[in-house]
């Protein structure tokens, strides 16, 4: 070991929210692949359906997840929020980009390092001429994608039995499988997995690029938290994927790990993380998460039926740079962390009581006291049209509710609670990205330039879902603002 | 079955679909048993 095991607090250096604008991939997201198997037209309904990239940009709830906006300017933008863009929306916000498709197939090729990704070399030479230079892609990805490929090889490929990625109605590459006979390594897994590798390298080289050059050799220790599940036919979601995305990234000192703990796996990890941070065993842990491309297009039957456009059509990742406390970036207060025991129950206000209340009881708080609450974060116009309901503004009620049992509102503050505690939803159905870190760039600007003291992230996990237990999960954890060298000694 | 509407459970068997986010399964079958229905099998499901 590098250093003595003498910790510091750990705090959050750096935050890192990236959206990739991937319309051409609906149709291989679970949903939209199962129903397109049984009806073949659906797939020209959907096509019909998808979004412009300006579209996507100008898409509030897409604004507010990169940092464009602020999660509370929401609750007053028109809506429909599809149909009310916003006016001169940029690709940059303070916290991350909106990445164009032909960029997303660049760095996913870039990630491929068992040559399973064929570009088409006219696409692959005019997307690299037009890329953004300030990234994700970086100049030596230029090496690691290669060469391209002619449309005759490409077209070889698919008949057989490589999967066909498009731009529009042209396809421009393809994916092979890794193995002709392992469904662990075929191209379908392939491409979900390169997806997520590529998307949440995007996301750790910015959150890297926000702090002092050489953090990224400094990573001692890199943790996953995506939803891909990345192995062969021996060992189905092995791993691996954290140790990949810090090669890509430069955190050639760091080796890593993959959590998995279904959409709460990003709160594990940052808790995780900072214990090995506080304990002195690291000093640098950067956690990461890439996207869930099997979700895409999943409540595509709603939006349709609606005559909406697919929203479901972006990829999102998150990376957060974990460190030693400075005095001045937010806390990670290890005394407030709360987790769903497998004694308690299911109820919500028992995975409340656990998650939220016991947590904040031991620190002498009151569910008031805490300035802003995280939690799913499910933007409620992709999920009501489904029949899904506002899913934050339900947890919010829920929340307030408990407050109200425990007399600190009365309840007929439970809307007031919500506007003063909670958020509006804004993040796409990414699963473990929706859970309470879309937050995590507002908040750590909130608590150093801004006016947020506490924070407090969190999230459940459906753990019933794998079908291994009938359980499920809540982690949670506070943050706090940090008031220098005074706190440090307090913890 | 409209809102307000009486079911008797009672020695019944009940299918109960629950909602991670709403109402788990787990938690409509205390609800179920303590109704007098005579077996429950539950669901819990994310729709999200």
């Amino acid at each position: 070991m590098r250093v003595p095991l003498t910790g510091t607090p750990a705090v959050i250096k750096a935050a890192s929210l990236f959206l990739f604008h991937t319309p051409d991939l609906v149709r291989y997201g679970s949903k939209p692949r199962r129903e397109v198997e049984k009806d073949p037209e659906l797939l020209g309904r959907i096509t019909q359906r998808l979004r412009t990239f300006e579209e996507t940009i100008a898409y509030a709830p897409n604004q507010v997840f990169v940092g464009g906006m602020a999660p509370e300017s929401l609750w007053d933008h028109p809506e429909p929020w599809f149909r009310s863009p916003v006016d001169r929306a940029e690709e940059w916000g303070k916290d991350g980009r909106i990445v164009p498709q032909a960029e997303f197939y660049l760095l996913l090729k870039a990630s491929d390092d068992f040559k399973l990704v064929d570009l088409d070399e006219d696409f692959m030479r005019s997307a690299w001429e037009v890329r953004d230079q300030r990234g994700p892609l970086v100049e030596d990805d230029r090496e690691r994608i290669g060469e391209g490929s002619s449309p005759g090889d490409i077209a070889e490929a698919i008949d057989d039995g490589a999967l066909p990625l498009y731009m529009g109605s042209d396809i421009i590459g393809c994916i092979k499988p890794a193995h002709s006979e392992d469904p662990a390594l075929d191209a379908a897994t392939m491409l979900e997995n390169l997806a997520a590798k590529a998307t949440a390298t995007a996301a750790l080289r910015h959150a890297l690029s926000l702090l002092p050059e050489g953090t990224a050799g400094a990573i001692d220790y890199l943790m996953g938290c995506g939803e891909e599940a990345a192995g062969d036919r021996y060992q189905r979601g092995g791993g691996g994927l954290a140790k990949a995305v810090g090669q890509m990234a430069g955190c050639l000192e760091a080796t890593g790990s993959d959590i998995k703990a279904f959409c709460c796996a990003p709160n594990h990890s940052i808790v995780l993380g900072s214990g090995m941070i506080a304990s002195g065993l690291f000093r640098n842990v950067a956690v990461i998460a890439g996207g869930a491309l099997s979700k895409l297009g999943m409540k595509h039957a709603g939006h349709l039926k609606n005559e909406m456009p697919i929203l479901e059509d972006v990829l999102g990742s998150v990376a957060l740079v974990l460190g030693q406390d400075d005095g001045r970036a937010p806390l990670v207060d290890l005394t407030c962390v709360g987790k769903h025991p497998i004694r308690a129950g299911a109820s919500q206000k028992e995975i409340l009581g656990a998650v939220v209340c016991e947590p904040l009881d031991r620190v002498g708080m009151k569910i008031v006291d805490v300035d802003r609450f995280a939690t799913e974060l499910h933007n409620p116009e992709l999920t009501i049209p489904q029949g899904g309901g506002d899913v934050p503004l339900n947890n919010y009620r829920m929340l307030a509710g408990m407050a109200a049992l425990r007399h600190e509102i009365d309840p007929s503050g439970v809307g007031d609670f919500v506007r003063e505690h909670g958020l509006p939803g804004f993040s796409p159905t990414q699963g473990h990205i929706a859970s309470a870190v879309p937050f995590l760039g507002h908040a750590v600007r909130g608590l150093t330039e801004g006016n947020l003291h506490t924070a407090f992230f969190y999230a459940k996990g459906s753990f019933f879902l794998g079908r291994m237990t009938s359980l499920s999960d809540g982690f949670s954890f506070l943050l706090r603002r940090n008031r220098g060298p005074a706190l440090k000694k307090g913890g | 079955m409209s809102g307000g509407e009486n079911v008797q459970i009672e020695g019944k068997q009940v299918i109960a679909l629950g909602e991670r986010d709403g109402v788990p399964g787990e938690a409509i079958t205390k609800l179920a048993l303590a109704a007098g229905a005579a077996d429950v099998h539950a669901f819990t499901q994310c729709f999200v």
